[in-house]
């Protein structure tokens, strides 16, 4: 008899090629650093080495972690992080010398560089994600701890409002003072919500995608199973209110209508979220004058270039100037504009590496989404399907956010793009995030036990001794 | 200028590199879905005259040896089948029980006959569906139900294979 699920041999596994695209990855920002180096000092100096060296012993310990901890976890989201996450210290190392060397033609004081911190903190990102790795070792058993998740959550993005702990930093108040430091709890707070929505939705899934009445060809739920989205939807607006931030309540929102649509497979939650987010934007638009600000900016740039489109323009002169292949690095001035690390460093690579650049960088993202959803596919409880398709969504979303916001798509609101961006809480979340995701792709990806025919079963049932389960 | 050449390699070079490296990572992809495939093979009997005519449902189909449950709750599990008839429910003597909500206690039952075997609804409140190879069918009296046989109970998909 043919087992069902062929086992595969260990070697199917993909660590070894997860290895060598990890080197590549290591190649790679190693000449990235280099290339920065030369550009703009001259000379390939010592720093390089000691940068890969770095990156090499950090991703080392990630994969073998993952080969510890989670063998057939999918072999490319890793790759692909490690890659951003190096080309993200790169451009910020290449912005740090930037600033510097402008200080320096004013004869101001040089600022502190931020790329040793942005190493700090993707050294605790990566202690976090093989912390992860080894602590969970089953992911359903995250769906113990839903509503703790909840809470922590829900505190967290409340904890910047709070006066004393909290801190406005440019109009947007959503950073708290831990000791010298900054932090953004809502970073956090995304991925312990995401935990808990996987966790809710899968208890009460049956209810929201079967009760439900037909109006003109459209399944619409009953009215007392709207409770949960206008939750999200009111959490969503207070956040906003209370914080002045556009980019985490859009977030939520957003991830919690695509995980709603992704645990109930109805259109119509989609028709709803939507609707729901046009009339509140529509109402935000009216009411807030930062609102109305960041929409009138996306209109018409050019005609606010000098006060609120200032950066917004610059940016866009940054790709510009950039074109197909880019300056080189080292050879543009993404220093002039303003926030280039955090939310504009998709338009400093634009300007480096050129269009071909910034889409090798999209594919990276395209490639750790479809890799996230393929282990939703693949996974075989519902929990951790929803787990890894909302929190794959979740990484899709934020990068189209705020891609779309520096490239004119959409109004720009702030959040980070995952990885590249300067910033500790996104740095470490988003490490956290993918030890998730592997945790659900090696789940889905292990071969399964070999299939114990009925009599053995009954046999071995026979001889057992009586056992409490624990479920 | 072996400053600007250097510059210029080191550009050029790295977003093909950046390229390479995305193409390596599809690459890893392709290999990971070729094998990731259940590779079950479908036996195309070469008896048939290469005729023109389209595949029709061939008459002479194996006799079905495994039940595999291939959807639902209990997917990945496998039957063995043997002289004695097969049950299916949620009823727990059943000889395979189902955690389908849409599934009657005493569902359907598959019976062996003298060439092959006959699937029976037992009465169930949801039907039992079966695609002989010419489409789905609600199962209304005892179907013969040869190899490569699909029947659907509730969310549980069941092959007959041999």
């Amino acid at each position: 008899m043919t087992a069902l699920s062929l086992p595969r041999t260990p070697g199917r596994t993909g660590r070894t090629a997860e290895l060598a695209l990890l080197v590549l990855a290591v190649v790679l920002a190693a000449l990235g650093y280099t290339a920065v180096q030369i550009s703009v000092t001259g000379s390939p100096s010592g720093g390089t080495f000691s940068y890969a060296l770095g990156l090499g012993v950090l991703y080392g310990a990630a994969h073998l972690a993952v080969r510890r901890f989670a063998p057939y976890a999918d072999p490319v989201i890793l790759p692909c992080v490690g890659l951003l996450n190096g080309l993200g210290l790169v451009m910020i190392r290449r912005l740090d010398l930037a600033s510097a060397e402008s200080a320096r033609q004013q004869g101001k004081v040089i600022p502190r560089a931020d790329a040793p911190l942005q190493m700090v903190w993707t050294v605790i990102g990566v202690v976090a994600f093989i912390a992860l790795l080894a602590v969970v070792r089953d992911h359903t058993r995250l769906t113990r701890y839903a509503y703790t998740c909840a809470a922590a959550g829900l505190l967290l993005l409340m904890l910047p409002a709070v006066p004393g702990v909290g801190a406005t930093i440019n109009g947007a108040r959503l950073w708290i003072r831990v000791g010298p430091m900054t932090v953004q709890p809502s970073e956090v707070a995304k991925v312990l919500l995401m935990v808990f929505f996987a966790a809710f939705l899968v208890a009460k899934r049956d209810v929201l995608s079967l009760a439900s009445r037909r109006v003109v060809g459209l399944d619409l739920p009953r009215a007392r199973d709207l409770g949960p989205v206008l939750a999200a939807w009111a959490f969503s607006i207070l956040v906003l209110v209370r914080e002045n931030d556009l980019g985490s309540s859009l977030l939520f929102f957003g991830i919690f209508v695509g995980m709603l649509y992704i645990a109930t497979e109805r259109t119509s939650w989609l028709l709803i979220g939507l609707a729901m987010f046009l009339g509140s934007s529509f109402a935000a638009y009216h009411v807030f004058a930062h609102v109305q600000a960041r929409v009138d900016t996306w209109l018409n740039p050019f005609a606010y270039s000098s006060g609120n489109g200032y950066q917004l323009v610059q940016g866009f002169f940054g790709m510009g100037t950039g074109g197909i292949f880019g300056t080189g690095l080292g050879e543009g001035s993404p220093g002039t504009v303003p926030y280039a690390k955090t939310d504009f460093i998709v338009a400093a690579i634009g300007e480096e590496l050129g269009l071909v650049g910034v889409m090798a960088v999209l594919m990276l993202f395209l490639i750790v989404v479809a890799r996230g959803l393929r282990a939703a596919v693949g996974c075989r409880d519902s929990f951790g399907k929803l787990l890894a398709g909302g929190l794959a969504f979740s990484l899709a979303l934020q990068v189209f956010v705020i891609v779309g916001g520096v490239t004119g798509l959409i109004p720009l609101t702030g959040v980070t793009l995952p990885f590249l961006s300067y910033g500790g809480s996104s740095v470490v979340t988003n490490y956290v995030l993918v030890a998730l995701l592997l945790r659900v792709s090696d789940a889905g990806r292990r071969p399964a036990p070999a299939p114990v025919s009925p009599a053995a079963a009954r046999a071995q049932l026979a001889d057992a001794p009586t056992t409490v389960v624990r479920r | 200028m072996g400053s600007a050449l250097v510059v210029a390699v080191l550009k050029y070079g790295l977003l093909a590199l950046l390229w390479v490296f995305v193409l390596l990572a599809f690459r890893t992809i392709r290999a990971d879905f070729s094998g990731k495939s259940p590779a079950v093979p479908t036996p195309v009997a070469s008896t048939a005259t290469k005729s023109v005519k389209q595949p029709k449902p061939q008459r002479r189909k194996g006799v079905p040896r495994r039940l595999v449950v291939t959807e639902g709750s209990l997917q990945g599990t496998t039957l063995t089948l043997g002289d004695a008839p097969v049950t299916l429910g949620r009823a727990h003597d059943s000889t395979l029980v189902l955690t389908d909500d849409y599934a009657s206690n005493k569902h359907a039952r598959l019976v062996p006959t003298a060439d092959g075997w006959t699937l029976e609804d037992l009465g169930s409140t949801n039907g039992t569906y079966c695609d002989t190879g010419r489409g789905s069918a609600k199962v209304t009296r005892p179907t013969a139900v040869p190899a490569g046989s699909v029947i659907r109970i509730g969310k549980t998909v069941l092959e007959l294979r041999s």
